[in-house]
């Protein structure tokens, strides 16, 4: 079980070659209230870097993007009744997705939790 | 996650309560020029809730206050605004906005009628909004260069909203819980000088305090510790209006828009209609009797995605026919609202329509707005 993160506060968890992804406690907080997740359907395929989902403040709509690149294999449809959960534990059961990893090797490119705790502090 | 924040480097103005604001831990943001606070550590959505079920106190100091008086005050301030000015008793309040000679909405405003000078001079004392109060206060002297026009530039200003509101505020000072909604009430205590107004912008009862910048902070955390009142950000004060279905200057109107398209009649008397003598009146005329061709309305998304100011408003079939204004999620419906123009054909209630939210049509309906009940005090 590998977790890496991403300089968009994404955090990928990586099981195999299945990834669970979502956002930071960073991001969650910087959002505010989520009031809305606007989720892919599974089967759809993720670039690396491209737009995964969009999360939605009672503010603002920002996008989500997945730090692989892959196919959703599900996705965490609890978030449509209950979208607080991504502020109430963004790490845990406020995940987004799990995607099927295309290249593993793009998890080279992301950083591991000490890493985006010192990125963290140069924000 | 794309960031939902931005930053400027221009230095910002600061209200009396600025210390305050950071001391209780809000996250604060650029507004009109201004460091002011967004949110505090409790939220948008609970400072919103709070508000509507008890009392919630906001900083808008950052709004530009101001006393236009000299002889004849009532009838050349009417010669900017299509309000009935010369209805208003001393002590009444009215909701009006400066127009152009297209009847475009240079901004909108309160006014309050307040006792004569001893000179015998009219007094109005005015409240527009921060963006604008620069050019607010231009135009008023460039038009009316016969009267004379003293910003308060040293005065806070603080709304206590909410059902809570009335019992909170008689406690310090009293005689404000029998006000009639849209007066003014000017207590003393300890020497100074509070202009109470029963007016705010949350579609709930409550009250906006005009007080000298000195004792600004001291009256804010007396307030502040009464059970029932807490700190509420500027985002709570946006979705707050939304729900109420009141207009943000520069959003949902501006100087494209006049206050027939945007439905704002109910602020436009008989008296004033037929006899004219505003900027724009001519345009505003024609609109009333021929019907504009655009209108303000309320929009109910079906579902639970928010649509956004900027989204377009489309037939089922796809036509275009308006965009959102203004749009976000109304916290005590628990759902998406929002408000924007269509063509005048689309904007009866019930209508079924599109919203175009990243590219996709969602279903939508126009609706009649307040989209909640409106809480005002009817004495």
């Amino acid at each position: 079980m590998t977790i890496r993160y991403s300089k968009d506060h994404e955090y990928i968890r990586v099981d195999g070659d299945v990834g669970t992804i979502g956002i930071t406690d960073y991001a969650q907080n910087a959002l505010g209230d989520v009031v809305f997740v606007e989720l892919p359907s599974v089967g759809k395929t993720l670039a690396k870097g491209g737009e995964a989902a969009v999360v939605e403040s009672v503010k603002a709509a920002s996008e989500v993007f997945s730090p692989v690149s892959g196919t959703v294999v599900e996705v965490n449809s609890e978030l449509e009744a209950t979208p607080a959960t991504v502020n109430e534990d963004p790490a845990g059961k406020g995940w987004f997705m799990k995607v099927k990893l295309s290249t593993p090797a793009e998890l080279d490119d992301l950083l591991d939790e000490a890493a985006y705790q010192d990125f963290l502090k140069t924000l | 996650m794309t960031d939902p924040h931005s930053s400027s480097d221009t230095p910002l103005k600061q209200t009396p309560l600025h210390d305050l604001h950071v001391k209780l831990g809000a996250r604060m943001a650029a507004f009109a020029g201004y460091d002011m606070p967004i949110q505090y550590p409790s939220g948008i959505l609970q400072e919103h809730l709070h508000t509507r079920a008890q009392a919630g106190l906001f900083d808008v100091s950052h709004m530009g206050q101001a006393i236009l008086s000299g002889p004849d005050a009532v009838r050349g301030l009417e010669s900017l605004v299509p309000g009935d000015l010369a209805a208003l008793a001393p002590g009444r309040i009215r909701y009006t906005q400066f127009l152009n000679e297209d009847g475009g909405i240079l901004d909108d405003l309160m006014v309050t009628r307040l006792a004569d000078a001893a000179d015998g001079a009219e007094q109005l004392y005015l409240v527009v909004n921060a963006a604008c109060k620069d050019a607010d206060f231009a135009h008023i002297r460039s038009r009316l260069p016969h009267l004379t026009l003293r910003v308060l530039e040293h005065h806070a200003l603080i709304a206590l909203q909410g059902p809570k509101a009335a019992a909170v505020l008689e406690r310090h000072l009293p005689g404000v819980e029998t006000m009639p909604f849209m007066s003014l009430y000017i207590v003393e205590r300890d020497g100074v000088s509070f202009h109470v107004s029963r007016s705010g912008y949350t579609g709930e009862d409550g009250y906006e305090i005009s007080v000298p910048d000195a004792h600004a902070a001291d009256f804010t955390q007396t307030l502040l510790r009464e059970a029932e009142v807490k700190p509420i950000g500027l985002g709570a004060r946006d979705s707050l209006r939304l729900e109420s279905g009141l207009c943000l200057y520069g959003h949902d109107i501006d100087t494209t828009t006049t206050p027939v398209e945007a439905a704002l009649m109910w602020s436009i008397s008989k008296r004033r209609r037929a006899e004219g003598g505003f900027p724009g009146d001519e345009r505003v005329r024609l609109q009333l009797a021929h019907g504009p061709s655009r209108l303000r309305v309320g929009i109910l998304p079906d579902g639970k995605a928010p649509a956004r100011e900027g989204c377009d408003i489309t037939t089922l079939d796809g036509v275009l026919i308006g965009k959102i204004t203004s749009g976000g999620f109304g916290p005590s419906l628990n759902a998406p609202v929002a408000m924007g123009y269509v063509e005048a054909k689309y904007a009866p209630v019930g209508t079924p329509v599109h919203v175009i939210v990243r590219g996709k049509p969602l279903k939508a309906s126009i609706v009649k707005m307040p989209f909640v009940p409106q809480n005002y005090y009817r004495g």
